[in-house]
């Protein structure tokens, strides 16, 4: 509709829409003043103050290390078995594979307790897998790996996989080096789109890791439930901030990645 | 061999890795899970617990209402929204349909900390209440609080898959109502919902189940109600009620994949959920 | 070195029950130029896919290259050179690179590579694009490019899959004189699938005419064209006229005339447009009413209705006009007639 009809349905709609936004934006905004505040019940009026932030790196400092970690070890697992498992998914159609990709998803079509509780359950007894950072690192591969392999599924598919591939055999290329010269260099802009996608699902993970960390396990959202039972506002929200200063970037690439890979599907 | 079949068994091959660990670790976990659920205190009558036994019910009820709810809302708010934002070109306007998605990463936890800012004891609405009336209103601890804080990561969700499929809309169709003489509802009603309907069935199921299954923000704003997700946990840490906590995980596990099927059938196309 | 090809009883049924070529035996000469022709699913883009490697042929089949058998063989192994309807080119390479793949995987040198790319782009006339990114060129351009690579490794065949379906007519006619010039100064076997027949005729030196997963004819351009072995032949060459009626001694009695045989025996003949002169009545076989006509620049295509059901096309250079209803008068060239052997549409 181009014609810019100022009727009172208009400004209804603006209003209602800015109500959202509002909504929407507000909070966030106000958790970012709180972990600057010097005491958020007096308000703005008490200073802005860094001193929160401080007491959360020292308290907290290992939690961001850790999920970086786990996060960028979540991303190689993905990238090694997800690519190749995108590959099948777009050369061969047959009830195998449509089964196999319905069944990736079941992780993330499940709540993530159930999957945690389920590991719990037949892991448990064994020590160090139960108390290791690999048994968190399982079930943010569980959780992320449909991503990955359904946005490098989509560039693949939309580049006529076969025929390019018959092409490079017409000129003499092994499987080997079809795969890595034609192969994969055309599929990287799926490839950061889901890469981007899986460490920023890894870094925000909570359902799963909350049921399956140990004091020693701890990732950053199991250390923000933490410090919202326990420490004082200011902290929770500069805790919170750091987050933020994370994930909301990452958000932004994610965007701008996932929009170049589609205009890409010329 | 021949060449295709060849080809074929190699692509296949592929999918291997990722095919064991999803058996090793999701699998055969649930095939234990599943076990472990009807191998209980009551047996295979766990599994009917959640309407059997009064409190599981109560619970399932109090879930599947706000689910219900959240999506309602969710759905005629991002329509309103998604629609006007789509049709309206301002400055700022790219800028304000990215902060509207940012909330899509963060987790429940963060979202029950933000209602707890915005609505809790010490919260925003608190204080202007308290100034305009001398009441201060809190609401982040009752249903009301869940309902806000399933609200606010449900709607980025569903706004962004509402306006994909808004821009796809065929403005000629529009267009030829309103030369037929339909007035601007009648457009909204004949043409533009009937249009939007695979979008609006799929992105609510996801709501729902997603909304069925968020565990994060009724944890953080740790309130008496006990959707099925918190009860389940509680059923595991605080009682060690294993088998009970497995029946209901399954039972759950097997609502919200059952409303993604059917999401996904209305929808035809591939769609993911995630909180 | 060109090779001779020679395909043994190769037919091919597919995994869900598609029988797509019967067996075929085709000899194929060291040099030649081959046309494979036919509508979709007669299964000529199938036979190419045989003698290229990416199909393997039913349990007996076999392909040769000279004295080898390639049966076994996978593509990359087989030394090849093959064109796609897509062209296929690498979006993540550019000119230079894509035409040089084929060099890189077999493990040349790069200075030996840069040169043959060098000569390549030569070829086929694109040196200025040498470093330009495929997504960036014209149809005809990527096509150049595609054969460029397909022949950077002096393959044994070069085989082409409906190379110039996807570009417009004036390019295609373009690009058509580019392809039969290299294919002659280059002396290499080559096997062209399309289902277009001008482009059959002018750039082979045989046609394989299939239909239905069996060779319909093999011969010359001419001999198809003038000497159809069956009805389905006739009627996918050019244009073919028909006219039914009955036999009365040496003549075919039609609606409006009677047509000297000569020594044919069918109560229907078939006729090449370019077969029937416009003369006086006295001279005429058979007359009809002008329908339309069509002028073409070099000739005009006038369609007839001669009383006879279908409508008879006539080509002619006179320079005139014919309004529509007019009366003309037709003779037939009795040596060009050919006999319907088979009843049917």
């Amino acid at each position: 509709m181009s014609a810019r009809r100022r009727t009172a349905r208009f400004w209804l709609q603006a209003a209602l829409t800015l109500l959202v936004c509002a909504f929407l934006v507000v909070p966030v905004i106000l958790s970012i003043l709180a972990g600057l505040t010097e005491n958020f019940f007096v308000g703005l009026g008490s200073g802005l103050t860094l001193r929160w932030v401080g007491e959360v790196w020292t308290l907290y400092r290992a939690t961001l290390g850790y999920s970086i970690g786990i996060a960028l070890a979540c991303l190689a697992v993905t990238l090694v078995i997800g690519v190749p498992a995108a590959y099948s998914l777009a050369r061969v159609q047959n009830r195998f594979t449509r089964v196999f990709e319905e069944l990736l998803v079941l992780p993330v079509a499940v709540p993530g307790l159930a999957t945690a509780l389920a590991l719990i359950l037949l892991f448990g007894q064994w020590r160090e897998f139960r108390a290791s950072a690999a048994f968190i690192l399982v079930g943010h591969v569980l959780f992320t790996l449909p991503f990955m392999v359904r946005s490098v599924l989509a560039v693949m598919v939309a580049m006529d996989l076969k025929t390019m591939e018959e092409a490079a055999a017409s000129l003499g290329a092994s499987f080997t080096q079809r795969f890595f010269n034609v192969v994969l260099p055309n599929s990287v802009p799926g490839i950061l789109a889901g890469a981007l996608m899986v460490v920023t699902l890894s870094l925000g993970e909570f359902n799963l890791t909350w049921m399956l960390h140990t004091p020693l396990t701890k990732t950053l959202p199991v250390g923000l439930a933490d410090s919202y039972a326990s420490m004082r506002l200011e902290i929770g929200s500069a805790y919170t901030l750091i987050f933020f200063v994370i994930i909301i970037p990452l958000l932004v690439a994610m965007q701008w990645a996932a929009r170049r890979a589609q205009t890409r599907r010329t | 061999m021949d060449v295709a079949s060849r080809d074929r068994t190699r692509a296949l091959a592929l999918a291997l890795p990722a095919l064991a660990v999803f058996l090793a670790f999701w699998l055969l976990p649930m095939v234990r899970l599943a076990h472990v659920g009807a191998t209980g205190e009551e047996g295979l009558a766990a599994y009917t617990a959640v309407i059997t036994h009064p409190s599981y019910f109560r619970s399932l009820v109090s879930t599947v209402t706000l689910s219900a709810l959240t999506t309602v809302a969710t759905l005629i708010l991002s329509l309103v929204a998604g629609l006007f934002l789509q049709r309206n070109h301002f400055t700022g306007r790219d800028l304000l349909v990215s902060l509207l998605t940012l909330p899509l990463a963060f987790p429940g936890v963060v979202v029950g900390f933000l209602v707890i800012l915005f609505a809790g004891r010490q919260g925003l609405i608190g204080d202007v209440t308290a100034w305009l009336t001398g009441e201060t209103l809190v609401f982040a601890y009752g249903m009301a609080g869940l309902f806000t804080g399933y609200l606010y990561f449900s709607i980025p969700r569903v706004i962004l898959t509402l306006m994909a499929s808004i821009e796809k809309l065929d403005p000629a169709l529009e267009e030829a109502a309103r030369s037929l003489g339909a007035s601007p509802w009648q457009v909204t009603r004949d043409v533009i919902l009937p249009a939007l309907r695979p979008a609006l069935l799929s992105s609510g199921a996801i709501c729902f189940a997603t909304s069925m299954g968020a565990f994060g923000t009724a944890f953080t704003l740790a309130t008496q109600i006990n959707v099925l997700p918190l009860t389940i946990y509680n059923e595991f840490t605080n009682y060690a009620n294993f088998s009970m906590a497995a029946a209901l995980s399954i039972v759950l596990g097997l609502i919200t994949w059952a409303v993604l099927a059917l999401a996904r059938t209305a929808a035809g196309a591939g769609v993911a959920a995630a909180a | 070195m060109a090779v001779a090809i020679r395909l043994e009883s190769c037919a091919k049924t597919f995994d869900d029950g598609t029988r797509a070529l019967e067996p075929m035996t085709l000899e194929i000469a060291a040099g030649e130029t081959i046309a494979l022709l036919g509508p979709s699913g007669c299964g000529k883009t199938t036979t190419l896919r045989i003698v290229a490697g990416l199909e393997s042929p039913d349990e007996g089949g076999r392909v040769r290259f000279d004295d080898e058998d390639v049966t076994p063989l996978p593509i990359e192994k087989r030394g090849v050179g093959m064109v796609f309807q897509s062209y296929a080119l690498f979006p993540n390479m550019n000119v230079s690179e894509n035409i040089g793949y084929g060099l890189r995987v077999r493990g040349m040198e790069s200075a030996k590579r840069e040169q043959r790319v060098k000569e390549m782009l030569a070829l086929v006339d694109l040196g200025a694009l040498a470093a330009r990114k495929v997504d960036q060129l014209s149809g005809g351009q990527r096509q150049r490019v595609a054969l460029a690579r397909a022949l950077a490794t002096r393959p044994r065949v070069l085989l082409l899959d409906e190379p110039l379906t996807a570009l417009d007519a004036k390019l295609r006619e373009q690009l058509r004189v580019e392809i039969d010039r290299l294919l002659r100064e280059l002396q290499i076997t080559a096997v062209y699938v399309t289902h277009d027949q001008s482009e059959a005729m002018s750039l082979g030196d045989r046609i394989v005419v299939m239909e239905k997963g069996r060779i319909a004819q093999i011969g010359s351009p001419q001999d198809i064209y003038y000497r159809p072995s069956s009805a389905f032949v006739a009627d996918f060459i050019g244009t073919m006229n028909r006219l039914r009626g009955k036999r009365e001694g040496a003549d075919l009695v039609v609606a409006n005339g009677r047509i000297p045989l000569g020594g044919l025996m069918t109560h229907a003949i078939l006729f090449r447009p370019a077969d029937v002169r416009l003369v006086a009545k006295e001279e005429a076989h058979v007359s009809g009413k002008v329908l339309s006509s069509f002028f073409l620049g070099d000739h005009t295509r006038l369609v007839i209705d001669a009383g006879a059901g279908e409508p008879l096309i006539v080509e002619t250079i006179e320079r005139r006009t014919w309004p529509r209803g007019e009366t003309v008068h037709l003779h037939l060239d009795a040596t060009a007639l050919m006999a319907q052997h088979e009843e049917g549409p």
